[in-house]
Order: C-alpha cells, then sequence, then structure tokens
C-alpha cells in the first residue's frame, strides 16, 4: 500500500512548502494585518482625543461668547449714559451762549437809544435856537449864551 | 456518472477507481506506468504514485499563488474582499497555533497554515464527482488510471505526517539536548530502573504520532471517496436507484464538507500539539 517514493515526494514537497509560506507569505499578511491594527487604534484613539479637544473649545467658546456679550452690553451702557451727558451739557452751553447774546443784544439797543435821545437833544437845541433868533429877529451871540443854551439843551 | 462500459461490474469499477497511476520498474526489469492492478501491485514500495503526487503538490502550488497574491499586495489600508478573506484564514492560524503553542516561534504558524489549506485543497477534491476527472483522463487523454484526490492515498498523508514528524524531533533535540530526549524516552512512565521497558513504551508513542495523524486523516477520505463510488454506481442500476443515488450524493457531499475542512483542521492543531509537546522541557524532579 505504502510506496516510498510517493511518501519522500509529499514530505519533500511539505517541507518545501512550509518554507516558502515561511518566507515568502506568512510574513508580509501578518505584518500588514498588525500594521493595520496598530493604525486602526490610533484612528480610534485620535478620534476620541479630537473629541474631547472639541468639547474643550466648546466649553472655551462658550465662556468667550458670554463674557463678550457680557462687555458689549457694557460698552453700550456706558455709550448711551456719555450720549445722554453730552447732549444735557450741549443744551446748558446754548441756553448760557443764547442768554449771553439776548444780554449783549439788549446792551445795544439801550446805548443805541441813549445815542438817539443825545442826536435828538442837540438838534432840538440847535433848533430853537434858530427859531428864537428868528423870533427875536436879533443876532444872539452863540458864545455869550452858550451858557444859557446848554442849560436848556439839558431840560429838554 | 457510472462507467459508460456496460460490462463493468460494480467490483472492477470500484477497483479501477482506486488503483492509482503508478510508475515503477516491472517484473521483467523495464520501467514504466503500470497497466494493471496486478502490475501496480508488483512494483510494490520503491513505485511512485505519479497521480497523487502531481495532484497534491499542484494543489500545493494553487494554495502557494494564492496566499503568495494576497501577501503581495499586503498593505494596512483597507483590505478588498479577496485580501479580506485570506487575512481571515490568516488570523484564525494564527490565533488557534498561539493558543496551542505559547512559545517563540516563527514557523509553526506558517507550518499550520500550510498543513490546514493544502490537507483542505487537497480533501476538497473528494467533492468533484468521481468519474468526471478520471473519464477525461482516460478517453480524452488516453491515461488509464487518475485519482485526484491525494489524501485517499495513506502514503501521501504518510507523507505530510513525517515531514511533522521531523519537525518534532528537530525540537525535541534542540530544546532537551540529545540527553534530555533520550531521558524523557527512557525514565517515564516507570521508574529508570525499567528503563528498557519505557524506552519501548515512549518510542511506540512517539512513532504512533505521525501514524496517527496518516491514518486518521487517509482512513476518513478513503471511506469518503468509498462511499461516493459505491454511490456512483446506483447511477446504472435502473431509475429508481438513480434518483437515490442523486439525492444520497448530495446529503453525503454536504455531509462531507464538513468532514473534509474538520480533518484539515484536526491535522493542523495535532502536528501543532506535537510541536508543542517536543518544547515541553520537564521540571527537574520529573513528574
Amino acid at each position: 500500500m505504502v510506496n516510498f517514493w510517493t511518501v519522500i515526494g509529499i514530505s519533500v514537497a511539505f517541507t518545501a512548502f512550509v518554507v516558502i509560506c515561511r518566507a515568502y507569505i506568512w510574513p508580509p499578511l501578518i505584518n500588514a494585518m498588525r500594521a493595520r491594527q496598530e493604525r486602526i487604534a490610533q484612528g480610534l484613539e485620535n478620534a476620541e482625543r479630537a473629541e474631547e479637544a472639541l468639547a474643550k473649545s466648546n466649553a472655551d467658546a462658550e465662556v468667550l461668547l458670554r463674557d463678550a456679550r457680557a462687555e458689549g452690553q457694557r460698552v453700550i451702557e456706558q455709550a448711551r449714559a456719555q450720549a445722554t451727558m453730552v447732549v444735557e451739557e450741549s443744551k446748558d452751553q446754548a441756553r448760557e451762549e443764547g442768554e449771553r447774546i439776548l444780554t449783549a443784544a439788549r446792551a445795544e439797543i439801550t446805548q443805541e437809544i441813549n445815542r438817539a435821545r443825545e442826536s435828538l437833544r442837540q438838534e432840538v437845541a440847535y433848533l430853537a435856537v434858530v427859531g428864537a433868533s428868528r423870533i427875536l429877529s436879533s443876532e444872539i451871540d452863540r458864545r455869550k449864551h452858550s451858557a444859557m443854551l446848554e442849560n436848556l439843551v439839558r431840560e429838554l | 456518472m457510472a462507467e459508460k462500459d456496460s460490462t463493468t461490474t460494480p467490483t472492477e469499477y470500484i477497483a479501477h477507481h482506486l488503483t492509482n497511476l503508478t510508475f515503477g520498474k516491472r517484473p521483467d526489469g523495464s520501467w514504466g506506468f503500470a497497466n494493471s492492478a496486478e502490475e501496480v501491485a508488483q512494483m510494490g514500495f520503491w513505485s511512485v504514485h505519479v497521480d497523487s503526487l502531481a495532484w497534491a503538490v499542484g494543489l500545493g502550488l494553487v494554495f502557494l499563488l494564492m496566499f503568495w497574491f494576497a501577501a503581495r499586495r499586503a498593505t494596512a489600508g483597507v483590505p478588498g474582499m479577496f485580501q479580506s478573506a485570506i487575512e481571515a484564514i490568516v488570523e484564525f492560524v494564527d490565533t488557534t497555533t498561539k493558543d496551542i503553542f505559547p512559545h517563540k516561534n516563527p514557523w509553526v504558524a506558517p507550518m499550520g497554515l500550510t498543513i490546514l489549506i493544502w490537507v483542505f485543497l487537497m480533501n476538497l477534491m473528494d467533492l468533484v464527482p468521481v468519474d468526471w476527472v478520471p473519464n477525461i483522463f482516460r478517453y480524452w487523454l488516453g491515461i488509464e488510471y487518475m485519482k485526484i484526490v491525494p489524501t485517499t492515498n495513506v502514503s501521501v498523508t504518510l507523507g505530510v505526517a513525517i515531514g511533522v514528524f521531523f519537525i518534532v524531533i528537530y525540537y525535541s533535540f534542540k530544546r532537551k539536548g540529545p540527553g534530555g530526549f533520550l531521558a524523557e524516552l527512557a525514565f517515564h512512565p516507570f521508574p529508570k530502573f525499567a528503563a528498557p521497558v519505557n524506552f519501548v513504551l515512549e518510542s511506540v508513542t512517539l512513532l504512533a504520532k505521525p501514524v496517527s495523524l496518516a491514518l486518521r486523516l487517509f482512513g476518513n477520505l478513503y471511506a469518503g471517496e468509498m462511499i461516493f463510488m459505491l454511490i456512483a454506481i446506483l447511477y446504472s442500476a435502473g431509475f429508481a436507484l438513480f434518483v437515490l443515488g442523486g439525492v444520497l450524493q448530495i446529503a453525503w457531499a454536504l455531509f462531507h464538507i464538513l468532514v473534509i475542512v474538520l480533518q484539515a483542521f484536526i491535522f493542523m492543531v495535532l502536528s501543532t500539539v506535537y510541536i508543542a509537546q517536543a518544547y515541553e522541557v520537564p521540571e527537574e524532579d520529573g513528574h
């Protein structure tokens, strides 16, 4: 039943197959599989880390946003207060300016009235002298009667 | 499916299917292929079963090419379908051999893979209907005998088992030294004074390993092939038996799918177990 050269042939073939498998087939396959395993493990770890980082930056962003909002609110309120103050100040200034202008105008008017009154008085004195001289038909010495004329002017 | 030659009796049919294509020295002193079962018997021990050897080597090359193809393109990137299938097998062999053989050795896992796939492919030939390939060879190529299932040949299974046996012997010497190996054979199971008895017992135990490996695989596959042949005979025995034969062939083939995978797996596991035993260094005081 058993025959020698078949047994030897199969033993030799078996040995050759194992050697070839050991040399060219097993190492590349098992190395690729281990490398992939490593890569997958690394990838999962990275994903976990990224998730943690994302959660942390979300929290950070929320804090920042809340601070910014509060800051903005504060700035707006400050601006509003400042604006109110500026408006009030302008109103006061305007009122003062107006009063000043009014006072100046009143003083000028008074001065103008006085001036008009003075020139009117002198005009009347001249007319009175001219009238009196015509009425008296005589020359009145302007120098002799100046004191009297002065008095007249002052009485007007 | 049965013989087209109607004069063939079932006995002749089976005998024909069990005869290997054998090359050897004829009784008249010339070398050549045997032309009959009697000539095969006369060629005896110093001949070669060309069909078994050729199919075995061819299937071994199929294994190597298939896995080499996957190994050549193996990367840590996303694997394709074929790649994934090959890697699943490699992963299975890797974990199985590591469970059984916890030592560091770069040869054991590749050896396990070689045995598993090679023996599986050789067993797989058993599922090819028994007349197809022999008839192609007989009527088209003029080759009278062609057994395509190498593992139904005890010389083939013994050849693989002897390969494993030499690995076992090698590691026994390497791990224990010649003295340690001899001591293991001679000082168990009885005390030292019974060394000759121990030696005989332990040698038988040692030799039983390859023999049991070879005969287990051979027996399972030989029996399976024989049943396929008996079923094939039914096809030429009337309509009712033809139908019965069809049903039986499907049933037996389905069952046999289990057998061929299981036997390949058992061969791998036991080979690994034997090498693991060869690796075990006994404690100083014995046990």
